[in-house]
């Protein structure tokens, strides 16, 4: 029983990863994160979306920032932060995210100001979402990587070298 | 005449103003009442003069007037009450001056008198000083004695005259020579006398009477009228008691004296006004009492002209009313003016009040738009975390849960997706309203989404109902359209006929019809066809959507079969081989490429039911927001009464239209009529496998999936709501199959098992919005397109989906095998694909180059391939400011063999390359300091000149420790050629790569950097040696 856990929290694992991809909230360089994932760096890509997590936090919340000021609006700065974040959300493979920010950034361009709100708007909205899913994903992982761990006393362990 | 001018009541002052109005000559000579030069009098008097005829005067009526009423007497008296004063006045200047005179002759016999008394005090010197003699009794002694004198001197003069004797004839004759003198001296005083009497009579004669001074004063004072009234715009005239004119004054006289005269205004002239101010006068006639009346005239005399008339009347000495003085002025430019202000002023008042108002209703409609905007933000803002707690339980759901647990987990779910509908009901809503809702156009087949939509509603019917669909043949297979907003739509409608009916059935039946109207058929098309063409989040631009329509095309050319797909897409990429990732969303594709050969079919879709029906009453308002039919219905069925609103405005949107047509407790037909546009081409000879994974597996259909293109679907009521049955919960029963399960499903059925013949670009874009759709609330009312085109562009997308089917199939070790041989199975291809093509930087190549290779069962790992190259490591530069990029970019070069340096901003790169040399360079474009464009710029200017002299002059300061004169030498040698730069951006627009190539770059990577990039990047630009 508790070695199937392991393979259901993986079937977990792919079944919540493949609704994302459905969804296009993610798209395949997320599983070429996946792969640069090895044993000499076993967390990378928790590291690297945690990573992405703060930093497009920030950005997010500099954005907002921006947004605020009413009588002024910073194109230039705004544009900057989008590239930025585009380029961070391509890398980790946040689909959607780079998606709106495409949008956000040619309403930016545009000067299309109440395009740019909906689109920050739309952006945190996805980010939350992905942030939420990941976050579930790599609970799931983790319980995963414990339960897989786990082994009846009696059950046959993997053979030792020595 | 100037009668006219009297004020009865006020007569003493009257004299004094008329008394100051004339100077008075009358005294004039040598008095200092005279304030006039002579000169100028008798000019003003003679300019004056020239001006009487303006006034006709009928003078018996004046010498009537003067002598019989009351004020003509008065002003008489008047007159000669200030002749008598003058007079008066002349008398006692002349007293005045005879007292003077008679004080200095006293004055001067006073001193003759004390001369004599000096002479007589000397006489009496001689007796001495015998009594004191005071001032007062010496004058009072003159008082008494000078008549005495004289007295004596007289007595004296006649006493030595008779010295004769008394009574002898030489007396007498004495006597009678005296007399006879006496009688000459009186003699010549008489004569004197009468001469001095003969003098005063002729001064008396010539001093002037009273009469003609009264006349002179008189027409002194008609001069003076008319001086004054000379230009005055006013008429001045008396009519007696029978309204005729007896005196008229006018300055501006467009009559002769002899037409007005004894008439009546009446009779002089006709018109408005005229009557008006003759009864005007006859009232005061009557009344006798003075008035004064605005009158406006319209004759054809003057024109429209309006006067302020004072009538006052004039009585007879015995009190009677005799007659009437009129004084007319011309006030019509005033009256103008003032009809001018009081209509500016309500101009004013009503400009104000509009004002206001719309000051008002910018209020309220700002007040609206931030209401409206609030409730999007608040609608987001409550969304997130609900699909947080949403999507958590249907993880939830999926775990190992009891029966109970499960059950209360289904409704905490279903609540939630309650929710869930409603926020997006007002998203929509507000989307729609402020226009910002955008129609995708894609193919899709109605049957199918008639037959989803009554799946969904089947899946969570609770009632015992029949579900139909019908369509008719002539409906086409496959239409293009906004198959999201039409499946809402028909949801909508679906689960609202649900909800009110309670027994029988709900269907949608689908037909064709003509077009509702000519005219709409033209306009809505092309309208819906523009807001496509605007969309900006697509992002793309025409270049790429050109050639992927291109390929799309090319595609048709070979039928649509899958095997020519491929090829088709290479060629397409060949052409455009800089096609970045993200353009080629097939969306546009779709939208580009039925352009020439569509033709527009309208379907009408019925919707009906066998419920409570509407009332008639509540008809006209049922597609209200937030209305429902009744109070009671809200009650008694809930909701928001939102989706209807929602359903017509997007039925509007699309250019169709939603009506309804009800009978109470019969039930309610709502039906919408839409344009869809269908594509002649395209025949619909569907491969199967395309509708199989339409279809998918989905548990409740227990139809064969040749019903696609069959027209009738029926879903007969079950026993019990699925919700509570002990399967588990309706919602996952649905779910599972669609959304998570439907991968593992899919593989299986869908592909082939042989796992090197991709299938690709088999999932079109619709069907996976149907598919997305039902699993997923979240994502339907989300407008961007792309979602969906994100899986579809590529079949390496399909290759990866494969792969996580893969990974649900078979166990751990066994899909990890599988990424790595498919890994590498790409590597290895990517070097043979390189033969014949230098550059390459569209992973989709990649793509097809790997199913290419992959077909012909080419896969052997070529790992060690990549390794050995690694031995002489090339130095690489990786100018980033992402920490993220940053960490991907190293362990991908990490898995490549490569090492890299890593710096953040342009300036550190230029210093970089500065202090050291590197064999390859990726720049991202996008940093703070300095971008990277400009620090390729400033590289190649080096590498150029041998000199940093831009840098420093962009500001670049150099570490001089780092500068290394040692290896400056070496360095200049090594650094002059050029250093491969390859930029990194997101933006992956081709005018931003023109400015790449513009800036110096040599290549252009578009993010997310993949392993196959970099290879690439490496393979071309690194020397091989390397």
């Amino acid at each position: 029983m508790l070695g199937l856990q392991s393979y259901r929290l993986l079937a977990d694992m792919n079944r919540l990863l493949a609704s994302l991809f459905h969804q296009g909230v993610l798209d395949e360089h997320f599983l070429q994160l996946q792969q640069l994932q090895d044993e000499s760096s076993p967390n990378f890509v928790s590291q690297v979306v945690n990573m992405y997590f703060n930093e497009s936090e920030k950005l997010l919340r500099s954005l907002r920032a921006l947004s605020v000021d009413r009588e002024h609006w910073e194109y230039k700065k705004v544009r900057l932060h989008l590239n930025q974040l585009m380029g961070s959300s391509s890398s980790i493979g946040a689909n959607r995210i780079r998606n709106v920010c495409i949008a956000f950034r040619a309403a930016s361009e545009q000067n299309n100001r109440p395009g740019c709100l909906r689109a920050l708007d739309l952006l945190e909205h996805e980010f939350c979402y992905l942030k939420n899913k990941l976050h579930e994903f790599f609970l799931i992982e983790q319980q995963q990587v414990l339960a897989a761990g786990i082994r009846y006393p009696n059950y046959p362990m993997p053979q030792h070298p020595n | 005449m100037d009668c006219e001018m009297e004020n009865e009541h006020s007569e003493e002052m009257d004299m004094e103003v008329l008394s100051s109005m004339w100077p008075e000559d009358i005294n004039e000579e040598g008095k200092m009442f005279n304030l006039e030069k002579p000169g100028a009098d008798h000019d003003m008097l003679e300019g004056v003069k020239s001006k009487e005829e303006p006034a006709a005067v009928d003078f018996n009526r004046l010498v009537d007037l003067t002598t019989y009423s009351e004020k003509g007497s008065s002003q008489l008296s008047n007159l000669v009450k200030s002749w008598e004063y003058k007079q008066a006045n002349a008398v006692r200047l002349l007293r005045e001056e005879l007292d003077s005179l008679s004080k200095q002759q006293k004055k001067v016999e006073l001193k003759k008198l004390e001369m004599i008394e000096e002479h007589r005090f000397e006489e009496h010197k001689y007796g001495g000083n015998k009594r004191p003699v005071s001032v007062l009794d010496e004058v009072y002694d003159i008082w008494q004695e000078v008549p005495r004198r004289k007295n004596d001197v007289v007595v004296h003069d006649q006493r030595p005259e008779i010295e004769a004797e008394y009574d002898t004839i030489i007396f007498w004759k004495q006597r009678a020579i005296h007399l006879e003198k006496l009688l000459e001296a009186s003699m010549q005083r008489e004569q004197i006398a009468l001469e001095k009497l003969q003098e005063s009579i002729q001064s008396l004669e010539r001093q002037s009477s009273p009469v003609e001074e009264l006349s002179q004063v008189l027409r002194r004072a008609d001069n003076y009228l008319h001086f004054v009234l000379q230009n005055a715009p006013v008429v001045i005239g008396h009519q007696d008691n029978e309204l005729r004119y007896r005196f008229i004054y006018n300055h501006f006289p467009s009559l002769g004296e002899e037409e007005i005269i004894g008439k009546t205004d009446v009779e002089i002239f006709a018109g408005g006004g005229v009557k008006e101010s003759q009864d005007f006068k006859r009232e005061v006639l009557e009344r006798g009492v003075a008035a004064k009346r605005e009158i406006t005239f319209e004759t054809e005399l003057f024109g429209s002209k309006t006067f302020l008339i004072y009538v006052e009347p004039v009585f007879s000495k015995a009190g009677e009313t005799i007659g009437v003085n009129y004084m007319g002025m011309d006030v019509t430019d005033q009256v103008r003016k003032r009809e001018r202000v009081a209509q500016l002023r309500e101009e004013i008042a009503v400009q104000k009040a509009k004002e206001t108002e719309l000051n008002k209703s910018i209020h309220i409609t700002e007040e609206t738009m931030r209401a409206k905007q609030m409730l999007a933000t608040m609608s987001h803002e409550i969304r997130s975390p609900l699909a947080g707690v949403v999507s958590m339980a249907e993880i939830l759901s999926t775990s190992k849960l009891d029966k109970e647990q499960r059950q209360l987990l289904s409704v905490m779910l279903s609540s939630g997706d309650l929710v869930l509908q409603l926020i997006n009901d007002i998203l929509d809503l507000s989307k729609v309203e402020s226009g910002v809702m955008r129609l995708e156009a894609t193919k899709f087949r109605p049957r199918e989404v008639v037959k989803h939509v009554l799946q969904t509603a089947a899946a969570s019917l609770q009632k015992i109902l029949t579900l139909e669909g019908h369509i008719t043949d002539d409906v086409p297979v496959e239409v293009i359209g906004d198959v999201l907003r039409i499946r809402q739509i028909l949801t909508n409608l679906i689960s609202n006929a649900i909800k009110f009916t309670h027994e029988g059935k709900v269907g949608i039946k689908l037909y064709v019809v003509t077009d509702p109207c000519a005219c709409k058929q033209g306009d809505s098309p092309n309208i819906k066809y523009k807001e496509e063409q605007s969309a900006p989040v697509k992002g793309s631009h025409d270049h790429n959507i050109q050639s992927t329509s291109k390929c799309r095309c090319d595609q048709k050319d070979f039928d649509g079969q899958k095997q020519g797909e491929v090829p088709c897409q290479c060629r397409a990429h060949n052409d455009e081989t800089r096609t970045s990732l993200e353009n080629g969303t097939s969306t546009n594709g779709d939208r580009e490429e039925y352009l020439p050969h569509e033709t527009t079919v309208w379907i009408r879709c019925d919707v009906h039911d066998t419920g409570i029906g509407i009332p008639e009453k509540a008809l006209p308002t049922l597609f209200n927001k937030y209305m429902q039919a009744g109070a009671d219905t809200a009650r008694k069925y809930g909701g928001t009464g939102l989706g209807l609103a929602i359903c017509k405005q997007l039925v509007e949107l699309m250019g169709g239209q939603l009506t309804v047509s009800s009978k109470e407790h019969q039930g309610s037909i709502f039906t919408f009529i839409l344009p869809y546009k269908v594509s002649t081409m395209y025949d619909c000879s569907d491969d199967p496998d395309e509708l199989q994974d339409m279809m998918g597996h989905d548990a409740a259909n227990d139809m064969n999936d040749d019903d696609a293109n069959s027209g009738f679907f029926k879903f007969q009521p079950r026993t019990l709501g699925p919700i509570f049955s002990a399967s588990g919960p309706g919602r996952s029963q649905t779910l599972r199959p669609n959304g998570f399960g439907l991968g593992a499903i899919h593989t299986r059925t869908a592909y082939p098992q042989d796992s090197s013949s991709f299938p690709s670009g088999n999932n079109t874009p619709k069907e996976i919005c149907l598919i997305e759709d039902a699993c997923s609330e979240v994502d339907v009312t989300e407008t961007s397109p792309e979602p969906e085109s994100s899986l579809m562009y590529s079949p390496e997308c399909n290759n990866k989906n494969s792969i996580v089917n893969e990974q649900i199939k078979h166990d751990d070790e066994n899909s990890q095998l599988k990424i790595s041989s498919i890994n590498t199975c790409s590597s290895s291809q990517r070097r043979k694909g390189d033969l014949d093509m230098t550059k390459i930087s569209d992973p989709r190549e990649m793509c097809q180059m790997q199913t290419k290779s992959e077909r012909s069962s080419e896969c052997t790992s070529n790992d060690s391939r990549d390794i050995p190259k690694t031995t002489s490591k090339p130095k690489i530069l990786l100018v980033e400011d992402s920490k993220i990029n940053v960490m991907v970019a190293r362990s991908m070069m990490k898995q490549l063999g490569h090492e890299i340096v890593v710096v953040n901003n342009g300036v550190e790169a230029v210093r970089a390359i500065h202090s050291s040399h590197f064999d390859i360079v990726f720049m991202d474009l996008y940093m703070p300091l300095m971008d990277g464009l400009e620090a390729t710029r400033l590289i190649r200017s080096f590498e150029e000149t041998g000199n940093w002299e831009a840098a420093i002059k962009a500001g670049v300061e150099f570490d001089v420790s780092h500068s290394n004169s040692i290896t400056n030498g070496q360095q200049s040698l090594s650094s002059r050629k050029r250093i491969p730069i390859i930029a990194m951006t997101a933006n992956a627009l081709s005018e931003s790569a023109d400015e790449c190539y513009a800036n110096g770059m040599d290549s252009f990577v578009s993010k997310p950097v993949t392993l196959n990039n970099l290879r690439q990047c490496f393979q071309e630009y690194l020397p091989p040696s390397l």
